[in-house]
């Protein structure tokens, strides 16, 4: 495997371990062996085996759409090591500025850890421009990483999401951005283990002239959709309105009351059985 | 393919910790052991960070101390920069992520758990996985036997999935006094060491509240 990280100068001296910052990231340290991302495969994927000792958190349903209203974002809240629930209660949607969010799926400290240097890099351009940076370009600066460090072992698959000013009107923006590199703008994009299960709620019930209210009540319905028939998906589900004004929080949804609450008022989720 | 295994098994048995309104405490068995050979029987996995903070890392225990000196460094010149000026938690958790992601490529192997008392008086529990992902959690417990004791926290402490008999209503969980909560560490741990060969002899727990530190020891099974 010929990728970035095996073509670096591999560093032994041990004051390298201390996070030296440069433009706010660590000073990366790297095993000191021919392939290291074979390394990190090993002891880190456990997609691939089951058994490795290292397990980073991962898992998830996310969602985001534009639609008259602006942009609805909701997630689940679930990480999973493994088989094991590691977290109930994540905050998968990272707020990155009052006016742009991101979304996580993959590697939990992939997604952490980068959105929140995306979220310096882009008040450091508010502050030398004098202007808020649009959501292409912030979304360009986190795909230019994710495509400099591809093949390394990076696990993340984000929508940013946002108001752009473009002609002096502010106009809403979704950008798919992942750890291949893959830099996409669309309208709707569900990403996650639970993705396809989302999907299936959202193009039967979407539809871009849907009332702010209709548009948050089908974000909820296809998390939950996901949160049932997605193991890797759960817990609960966070939702978010993004207006031109900002983004505003519409609060956490507990998945197991939620489910009961569907069923009762929709008549839907028949398989469950009551007495 | 590399052969290369810069992780050994060694590593502290378990450690838990909890947030209440003003106190938090973190817990954790004196056992250490590389496999299933016993090496100490009185060896504090609770790291004394200064500032009132306060850390276990569970996973390779080689791993979790070459951390705790990182951070020490970072604390120390953070002291330096700054006239001596306290490190609070939140910044001691983001020092910890930068720690853990600048090994994205060569992960520490632990699960660390950070306590302190955060700016508005309030007790706090940070976790964090090998890469660096953190969050702030009202309780959370690692190492070999925490699949036996967050489950045991989940029922006790959030009530997860409970009714209440009289009203029918979901259990709310409730703000936990300080004596309650130590007594669910007692025994969580005791039920621990009951089932999990790396858990036991002594319990360690740092209690934090306004008015300081309190260590308590308590015995575990020794066998």
């Amino acid at each position: 495997m010929d990728t970035v990280i095996d073509q670096l100068p591999k560093s032994v001296d041990a004051a390298a371990a201390l996070p030296a910052c440069v433009n706010g990231l660590p000073n990366f340290e790297f095993p000191s062996i021919d392939t290291p991302s074979a390394f990190l495969r090993a002891f880190t994927d456990d997609a691939s085996n089951p058994d490795v000792p290292i397990k980073p958190q991962h898992g998830t349903t996310t969602l985001a759409f534009k639609f008259q209203g602006g942009i609805i974002v909701a997630v689940d809240s679930r990480a999973s090591a493994g088989s094991w629930i590691a977290s109930q209660k994540v905050k998968k949607v990272l707020e990155i500025n009052p006016f742009m969010l991101g979304t996580m799926a993959g590697g939990a400290a992939d997604c952490q850890f980068w959105e929140r240097w995306l979220g310096s890099q882009c008040r450091l351009y508010e502050l030398r421009n004098k202007k808020r940076i649009s959501v292409s370009a912030a979304s360009k600066i986190l795909a230019n990483v994710t495509y400099h460090y591809k093949g390394s072992g990076l696990s993340m698959g984000t929508m940013v999401c946002g108001y752009s000013e473009k002609n002096n009107t502010l106009e809403p923006e979704i950008y798919y951005v992942d750890s291949d590199g893959s830099r996409v703008a669309g309208q709707l994009f569900s990403v996650g283990s639970g993705q396809t299960f989302a999907y299936g709620v959202l193009d039967q019930g979407y539809d871009y002239n849907l009332s702010v209210e209709d548009a948050l009540t089908l974000g909820k319905r296809a998390i939950i959709a996901a949160t049932h028939r997605d193991a890797y998906s759960g817990n609960s589900c966070n939702l978010y309105h993004l207006k031109p004004t900002g983004w505003v929080y519409h609060g956490n949804y507990d998945a197991a009351a939620e489910i009961w609450r569907l069923k009762e008022a929709e008549g839907s989720f028949n398989d469950i059985r009551t007495k | 393919m590399s052969r290369f295994n810069p992780y050994g098994d060694s590593s502290g048995g378990s450690s838990l910790a909890i947030a209440g309104a003003d106190f938090a405490i973190l817990a954790g068995d004196t056992r250490h052991s590389t496999g299933f050979s016993i090496d100490s029987r009185d060896q504090s996995q609770i790291a004394d960070l200064g500032d009132g903070l306060f850390l276990t890392s569970n996973g390779f225990s080689a791993d979790a101390k070459q951390l705790v000196d990182d951070l020490r460094t970072q604390i120390k010149w953070y002291h330096h920069n700054n006239n001596d000026h306290k490190l609070s938690i939140s910044a001691a958790a983001r020092t910890t992520m930068m720690l853990l992601y600048g090994k994205r490529f060569f992960p520490y192997y632990v699960n660390p758990i950070m306590i302190g008392m955060a700016d508005d008086g309030t007790g706090a529990v940070y976790s964090f996985d090998p890469l660096g992902s953190y969050d702030r959690e009202p309780s959370r417990a690692a190492g070999h036997a925490s699949e036996l004791l967050m489950p045991f926290l989940d029922n006790q402490v959030t009530f997860a999935n409970q009714l209440d008999p009289q009203t029918g209503e979901p259990r709310k969980r409730l703000d936990l006094d300080l004596q309650t909560a130590v007594d669910l560490v007692k025994d969580a741990f005791t039920g621990a060491a009951e089932r999990q060969v790396q858990v036991g002899d002594t319990l360690e727990i740092v209690i934090l509240t306004k008015d300081g530190v309190d260590r308590q020891y308590y015995d575990l099974r020794r066998d």
